[in-house]
């Protein structure tokens, strides 16, 4: 029985054959699919709650300290960032991949290997940031009694780089779970459990995956180009 | 025949609570009842905690001088009386408890969405619990349960961090509980539930987490920036170092206002269930009840700067504050309204759930009026921080939500234990608790409209015959409240048994055995009608 069904006894002696994957509690697979999705869409909206606190100090104090911004923006590198945007969006692709090719049933390697290029995009785009956050405890840029700045905006530095690990930092925690989920499914294909019929966890780590990446979109721009118009002229 | 019936009879009926005995069947438990009964066990040790510190409180506001504690403890007794009535008791009492044991019966399924993650919700909520526990053992908290900058940064020695870490895994358990009421209530309602056929403590469950998934992500990552930045030192809300303690303000209200709702939705909800059952009636104008819980949900999310009056917000956006505050008043007048109206020519059945029902009609009427109060302007500045403002949410979170959860504890109890308990103990406790509260409350009123402050162990001498009629009550309204808890323990062991359906009331969690199977019903009903179809039903007690 390849992606099985699955016959076994009830608790009255009846036995019954279904999906190895339904839950007793839902009484079709489409039900179930159905509450798995709008679970998770719910969940990515609690994400974007989550992330939203920060922002709002974000706007704020963007507001108040405009100068800080530009400058702390300005000590980022648009290069290190840059890659890691297309890293992540070329990582948003093999997982859109990974999906389509669970939904059209092809076989487990096919599925892990765009899984796997995924996690290894992922991956890419955490060891930049390493360097980057690397640079930052050199320079002393890292909010806390250590901080280092020069110049009159030094205070108000200290909060755009508390803003900066802030949402960076909640995202990259972000970008290990998501790699850590991506094993599991990785593993889970690998054994076969995903078919055209059911193939919702590896749907539902997609939609996680995407959504990891469009909190970079924004803070991409949010963080390294406050005020870089001035250098394309 | 008859004796095959003697037979069936005698073997003990298989239920949720006697399937499996083992510790491990609990701990690991998928079944929503269960857990339900999980979160009841913590919820009440939780009430019982907060409670002997309030006692605390009384006891030390009985005489003028700051006598029996000094003015640091008592700073942490109304802390953790707060933290813990609000983030442990208030926020999950109806949802967790009653939600859980009743939403998948309601609506005919047999469980909720996700099992498993209801399982963890219970957990998280424990181990929240466990660090503000531990908090407290280790020292206390004294900040006040809002957590201000800069009582919670610089102007404290005591354990911000692990009360606030507390909290923010405890709101993980709120958020994940509200998905999955969400989820469940959209994808798991039997055939024939259309929305307008659902009970209205779904409606209400329904709003409620709404505010739960949409609102407690942002007192997340509020409390864990207050404490990362109190453990590392740096200032996103510390004015020393440029950051803004009025944004902590914002961001702090931006949940606990709609917090409010997540606590007094789901009582309210269970209100309307059980006014509708002992007045014999259809619920009067039911999709207004059921909108005007929507409404409060959106309407809640609005309102969070009535409680930054004074902090030197600008007077055009508090203009727009006080507007949209008391506009939250129309639909809760709605159901307030529409209850009383229920009640009209109705054949009312005078027990124990109805008369908390009354006890919440009363307290939630006063609670919502003086809110009115607040929402105003100039009044505002006047009673701001006072006793006053203790007084008006003392009305809504306890005489309404504690009213409204022990008016549904009361009515599903034996649908959840399969026992009845004493009626006229019943009674005599909502009496008890309807006199306590408002002898504990009414006076603080009076004691804010003088400029009595809260959060102070010591006051002036004119203030003491009010002070101590509010201790005197808080005494009455402590036996008030370990009265249930004796004669509920009673009926656990030696009740009488219940039937499937002791109140006669219509509603699915009704027509399946006392206590349910594990697997809720033996088939999955199917619904081809309202659900307080109490006029075309013989009044037929089970």
């Amino acid at each position: 029985m390849p992606n099985g069904v699955a016959a076994h006894a009830d608790e009255h002696g009846h036995v019954h054959v279904h999906h190895p994957a339904h839950q007793h509690h839902f009484q079709t697979m489409q039900q179930q699919q159905e509450a798995s999705a709008l679970g998770m869409w719910l969940f990515l909206v609690t994400e974007i709650m989550f992330f939203g606190g920060l922002l709002v100090a974000y706007m704020l104090y963007r507001v108040w300290y405009p100068e800080a911004w530009s400058e702390g923006s300005e000590e980022l590198s648009i290069v290190l960032g840059g890659t890691n945007t297309l890293v992540l969006i070329g990582s948003s692709l093999t997982m859109a991949f990974a999906v389509r090719a669970g939904q059209t049933g092809r076989a487990p390697k096919v599925i892990v290997g765009w899984l796997g290029i995924t996690m290894a995009l992922g991956l890419t785009f955490l060891v930049i940031k390493f360097f980057e956050y690397k640079e930052k405890f050199a320079l002393g840029h890292v909010p806390g009694r250590n901080f280092h700045a020069e110049g009159p905006h030094a205070a108000q530095l200290q909060i755009f780089y508390s803003l900066y690990f802030a949402l960076t930092g909640l995202h990259a925690l972000h970008m290990i779970i998501g790699f850590g989920l991506l094993s599991v499914i990785a593993w889970m294909a690998w054994k076969g459990r995903f078919s055209e019929e059911w193939y919702t966890p590896l749907e539902m780590s997609g939609l996680y995956w995407h959504f990891v990446d469009i909190v970079w979109i924004f803070l991409f721009p949010l963080l390294y180009l406050v005020d870089r118009a001035h250098q394309l002229s | 025949m008859a004796t095959i019936t003697t037979a069936t009879t005698a073997l003990p009926q298989r239920d949720y609570l006697n399937h499996d005995h083992s510790v491990a069947s609990w701990l690991l438990t998928k079944d929503h009842k269960r857990i339900a009964i999980l979160y009841m066990v913590f919820v009440t040790l939780a009430f019982l905690i907060g409670g002997i510190f309030a006692a605390a409180i009384r006891i030390e506001l009985t005489t003028p001088a700051g006598d029996l504690v000094s003015a640091d403890t008592y700073n942490k007794l109304f802390t953790m009386h707060g933290v813990n009535m609000v983030f442990f008791v208030l926020i999950p009492a109806v949802p967790a408890i009653l939600g859980n044991f009743c939403l998948p019966l309601m609506i005919g399924a047999r469980d909720v969405a996700f099992p498993k993650l209801n399982l963890l919700s219970w957990y998280v909520f424990v181990i929240g619990f466990f660090f503000t526990t531990t908090a407290m053992i280790v020292g206390g908290v004294d900040t006040g349960w809002t957590f201000y900058v800069p009582y919670s940064s610089q102007a404290s020695n005591s354990n911000v961090f692990l009360t606030g870490i507390g909290i923010f895994i405890a709101g993980f358990s709120s958020i994940l509980t509200g998905l999955n009421f969400m989820v469940t209530i959209h994808r798991m309602r039997a055939p024939g539930m259309t929305w307008f056929r659902l009970p209205l403590m779904v409606w209400a469950l329904y709003a409620t987490a709404l505010v739960q998934v949409l609102a407690t992500p942002v007192i997340a990552i509020t409390v864990l920036m207050m404490a990362v930045e109190r453990v590392l030192g740096f200032g996103i809300f510390d004015a020393r170092l440029g950051g803004d303690p009025v944004l902590f303000q914002h961001l702090f209200w931006f949940y606990s206002h709609p917090a409010v709702y997540i606590m007094i939705l789901p009582p309210m909800g269970a209100i309307s269930e059980v006014i509708a059952c002992f007045s014999r009636k259809q619920i009067f104008g039911y999709s207004f009840v059921a909108f005007s819980s929507l409404a409060i949900a959106v309407f809640g999310f609005l309102v969070w700067a009535h409680h930054l009056f004074v902090a030197g917000i600008s007077p055009y956006s508090a203009m727009v504050f006080s507007f949209l505050s008391f506009a939250v008043a129309i639909p809760s007048a709605v159901k307030t309204f529409n209850w009383t109206a229920t009640m009209y020519k109705g054949a009312i059945w005078w027990k124990t759930p109805m008369m908390y029902v009354l006890g919440f009609l009363g307290l939630f009427l006063i609670g919502g009026l003086t809110g009115l109060f607040l929402a105003s302007l100039g009044l505002d500045v006047h009673v701001h921080d006072t006793y006053f403002v203790v007084a008006h949410f003392h009305y809504i979170m306890v005489g309404g939500a504690i009213m409204g959860y022990f008016a549904g504890l009361h009515f599903w109890w034996p649908k959840i234990t399969g026992r009845m308990y004493n009626d006229s103990l019943g009674k005599l406790s909502a009496l008890l608790i309807f006199v306590g509260f408002n002898l504990t409350f009414f006076p603080q009123f009076v004691l804010g409209y003088l400029g009595m402050p809260r959060r102070y162990h010591a006051y002036p001498p004119e203030f003491q015959v009010l002070n101590v009629l509010s201790s005197a009550g808080a005494s009455v309204l402590a036996v008030g409240y370990l009265l249930p808890m004796c004669y509920f323990t009673y009926s656990l062991f030696k009740g009488e048994k219940a039937g499937a359906n002791p109140w006669g009331a219509t509603g699915l969690e009704w027509t399946t055995q006392s206590p349910p199977l594990p697997e809720n019903f033996a088939e999955i009903p199917i619904v081809n009608e309202g659900a307080y179809e109490y006029s075309k039903r013989e009044m037929k007690v089970a």
